[in-house]
């Protein structure tokens, strides 16, 4: 066991926990953050997408010896109202079905347009072919990064 | 169809709950000047409601709380079901709360998803919830006037008497309209009238989803739970021995307990779990055959030209059929072992205590957990809770109830509170199915290319009946043979998104595309000569209606101009499966010799749309999903235990691999049929249609991207 310090959500958080323990565990059953989803749990499918240090980042392969004082944010912290541009157009788009995936695709969806705030069609599915989404919401989240570039 | 409400009179206007304790409550949103109104949680309003039936609850602020008993995986019934109530109700949707209900199965009947039978089991009963209590709330606002009921009009919660000009919310009125007597029968609207049904209502858990709240299974948390995660036995083999000692040694590990040939290594979290499990050394001998998937192929072949099969159906004299026949054409198809792979992993929460039992968790059959619970422990059903959370996903793997005894299993053993969790890799190795199954295909054309004689032989795999015999085209062909064999197989199977006809309908189109092609006809055209002679001289008996599948497939010409591109090859398709009818049309252009799929074009007709957006969203899904798993996705076998064993073999679809789906609902006028599965059927056989179409090849195994027939296409998927 060893004690980390973590920045999560602009909170400092201190725990201890293995040092191979990965990200999304330690959200999930030490910080109460469940927002971030467990799916495969070796980055193939997205559903645990977190941002450190503004980037889109797999949590489920993150261990937690290597996130030092990055900033990590997860959905619960994406914004304070649930208003995040992303989050709004993935309400207009009504993109869900079973939701599970969803918070994974609007994690990578901020974190890439914030890169690239006026992408194209074809960067869009570029960057968002990384999240899988079982329910095939496909097109609704093609729509929806789409919207939100266009409204932030 | 049953059309009787469940609730008695005397049920109807029990008072459920507490009154208000200390709450602010009474406030007139209507006639309030205030912009700044107190925003109640659904938990303050129902602490005041009162119920006026199973399904709803109003309390005095005029705030409607409708209980959703149906468990959601993403069919989109919790927001579709309330949508219906509150029609009839004629409630203003701003002011619907929605509350997923727990197991009842005193309230509610056919508390489960499965069959895409919801709508269609519910749609009267959740109409008349609605009405009914409308009906009482008008009576109560005319004692309170003194006027008589019928000149009052109800819109959007408010009740209004024009006489005299009152006007007041549904608020105003509980407390009276709990002392009325409700009708026996009830006036329902006018489908025209619908104001809510009908329109692109937006789900009801959206914001909780995108903000992160825990609101899955595995989101669930009790304070001093206990977690835990299962190794499994191979198919076929039971556990010998364990050596426990190097992951007891783990820190975070507190107890390893072995029930049946599954071991559970328990913890205070996730993570120490996973790395213990992998340490626990466990030998195991054959208790059954071990099978592997190259055993498989001799077995099908074997099995089809000589196993015992059950005739489904017979018409006529077949033998004589393809005797005098012109020209014979025949095929196999088969499709591989699928696993289910709902993204939220199967988990449950579980705690026992004494004959009692608390679950929690993800579940398409909550009133199985709970029977199979009761049968496990020898308690009476009533003494187990089912508490649904909201299902990431389904599919069918949750209509079985085999995840939710381990937890009661472990639970019982450590005598704590547990949420057992499966990882990915359990998910895929662990068990049940969408079964592997081949079909043999023989037609019998006469010197007119009419089909006259029709056989299918369908092998499967613990996969009970693999034909839909009473189906097109039986019922259009007159000397038809309809046979399966089952083999009873290690590998444990269960209902996969419409089960059976997620395969079969693919064989099916796809023969139905080479028997046209034999008999120099479009495919279209030939679907229709076949349902023409359904239509005016039907033989023997069939499920599908000849009419509503005509309209589809009609629709479906017209949409996806069919034929009328040259440079565009097309694959058709036509479906019924769980009461509704779905046509698809594949669009491959080839240019340069490249051929790329562009464009699906599906036409539906499942009764009245009850939300044009979640509609959608199915028939998109369910075309997704027939796709990916058509083109992609296998599971294998070596000894017992599946080669892929998460997402970086085991290939589902991804997003750059969809192309653009064009939907389209035929207005038919009947009342809402099944929509979580009927669109998936379809879609394999359209796309392999257009493959022929576009490059000569005809793929009659899945996935396509492992056969040798597709691996020079190179295949592109555009989106526009």
């Amino acid at each position: 066991m060893a004690s980390f310090t973590l920045s999560i959500n602009g909170t400092t958080r201190t725990l201890e926990v293995e040092d191979d323990t990965p990200l999304l565990w330690v959200l999930r059953d030490h910080l109460g953050l469940v927002g971030t989803k467990f799916s495969c749990g070796i980055a193939q499918c997205g559903a645990c997408t977190v941002h450190v240090n503004g980037n889109a980042t797999f949590s489920c392969v993150t261990p937690i010896s290597s996130v030092g004082n990055a900033e990590v944010v997860t959905i619960e912290g994406l914004s304070e109202a649930g208003d995040h541009p992303v989050q709004k157009a993935w309400e207009e788009v009504d993109v869900a079905q079973c939701g599970y995936c969803q918070a994974g695709q609007i994690m990578t969806a901020a974190a890439f347009l914030n890169q690239n705030p006026s992408p194209s069609m074809e960067e869009i599915d570029n960057a968002m072919n990384r999240n899988i989404c079982r329910c095939g919401t496909y097109h609704k989240i093609r729509e929806a990064v789409s919207l939100a570039s266009k409204s932030s | 169809m049953q059309t009787q409400l469940r609730t008695s009179r005397r049920d109807f206007l029990k008072i459920a709950g507490t009154t208000a304790g200390g709450l602010v409550i009474g406030f007139n949103w209507f006639s309030c000047d205030s912009p700044k109104m107190e925003v109640l949680s659904t938990e303050q309003i129902l602490a005041q409601a009162k119920s006026f039936n199973s399904f709803l609850s109003i309390s005095p602020t005029g705030d409607v709380v409708i209980f959703s008993p149906n468990p959601e995986l993403g069919q989109n019934i919790k927001t579709s079901f309330p949508m219906v109530v509150a029609e009839e109700l004629e409630a203003d949707w701003e002011k619907v709360r929605v509350v997923q209900a727990n197991l009842d199965p005193e309230k509610y009947e056919r508390q489960l998803t499965g069959g895409s039978g919801a709508m269609p089991h519910s749609w009267e009963r959740l109409r008349k919830a609605g009405a009914t209590a409308k009906f009482v709330l008008v009576a109560a606002a005319a004692q309170t006037w003194k006027v008589p009921a019928s000149e009052l009009t109800v819109s959007k919660g408010m009740i209004s008497h024009e006489g005299s000009g009152k006007k007041g919310h549904f608020g105003e009125f509980v407390a009276v309209a709990t002392t009325l007597t409700a009708p026996e029968e009830v006036v329902l609207k006018d489908k025209k009238d619908f104001t809510i049904i009908g329109t692109p209502v937006k789900n009801v858990d959206a914001k909780s989803m995108y903000t992160g709240q825990g609101m899955y299974g595995l989101d669930f948390y009790r304070e001093g739970m206990k977690y835990a995660m299962i190794q499994r036995a191979p198919f076929g083999m039971k556990l010998v021995s364990v050596d426990d000692a190097a992951a007891r040694a783990v820190a975070g590990v507190s107890d390893v307990v072995s029930f049946g040939s599954n071991v559970a290594v328990v913890g205070t979290s996730t993570w120490p779990l996973m790395k213990a499990k992998k340490l626990l050394k466990i030998s195991y001998e054959p208790e059954t055959e071990v099978e592997s998937s190259s055993d498989h192929d001799k077995l099908f072949a074997d099995l089809l030209a000589k196993g015992s099969a059950e005739v489904k159906r017979k018409d006529g004299n077949v033998n004589l059929a393809f005797k005098n026949a012109a020209k014979i054409i025949t095929a196999e198809y088969q499709c591989p072992f699928v696993a289910h792979s709902p993204m939220e992993p199967e988990n449950f929460f579980a705690h026992v205590q004494g004959d009692k039992v608390e679950l929690v968790g993800p579940t398409q059959t909550p009133d199985r957990a709970r029977q199979e619970t009761a049968a496990l422990l020898g308690i009476p059903p009533e003494n187990v809770s089912v508490e649904i959370t909201r299902l990431g996903g389904g599919f069918g793997r949750r209509l079985r109830a085999d995840y939710v005894i381990e937890a009661v299993e472990v639970s019982r053993a450590i005598q704590a509170p547990v949420k057992v969790t499966w990882s990915r890799e359990d998910e895929l190795t662990g068990g049940a199915y969408r079964p592997a199954v081949r079909y043999r295909f023989e037609a019998a054309l006469d010197d007119k290319g009419t089909l006259t004689g029709y056989k299918l032989r369908g092998v499967g795999m613990n996969a009970g009946n693999t034909t839909r015999e009473n189906n097109f085209p039986s019922g259009a062909v007159d000397h038809v043979l309809i046979e399966t064999i089952e083999h009873a197989s290690s590998i444990t199977t269960n209902a996969w998104r419409a089960p059976i006809t997620n395969f079969l309908a693919y064989a099916e189109q796809s023969f139905l595309d080479e028997v046209a092609l034999a008999a120099g006809k479009d495919p279209v055209d030939f679907r229709l000569e076949l349902l023409q002679r359904a239509k005016t001289n039907p033989v023997g008996e069939v499920d599908y209606d000849v009419d509503r599948m005509l309209g589809v497939v009609n629709m479906a010409k017209e949409k996806s101009n069919w034929g009328k591109n040259p440079s565009i090859k097309q694959g058709f398709s036509v479906y019924f499966s769980h009461r509704s009818y779905v046509a698809q049309v594949a669009d491959i252009e080839v240019q340069g010799g490249k051929p790329t799929l562009k464009k699906i074009t599906a036409v539906t007709d499942c009764g009245l749309v009850v939300n044009p957006t979640g509609a959608n969203h199915q028939v998109r899904g369910g075309i997704v999903d027939g796709m990916g798993h058509a083109m992609y996705t296998n599971l294998t076998f070596e000894a017992g235990v599946p080669k892929q064993k998460n997402f970086d073999t085991y290939r589902l679809i991804r997003l750059k691999e969809v192309p653009e789906i064009d939907t389209h609902f035929v207005d038919s006028g009947f009342d809402p049929t099944g929509l979580g599965e009927p669109a998936l059927p379809p879609t394999g056989g359209a796309i392999a249609n257009a493959i022929f179409a576009a490059t000569g090849r005809r793929l009659r195994s899945q996935p396509f991207i492992e056969q040798k027939e597709f691996s020079d296409i190179q295949l592109q998927i555009k989106r526009t």
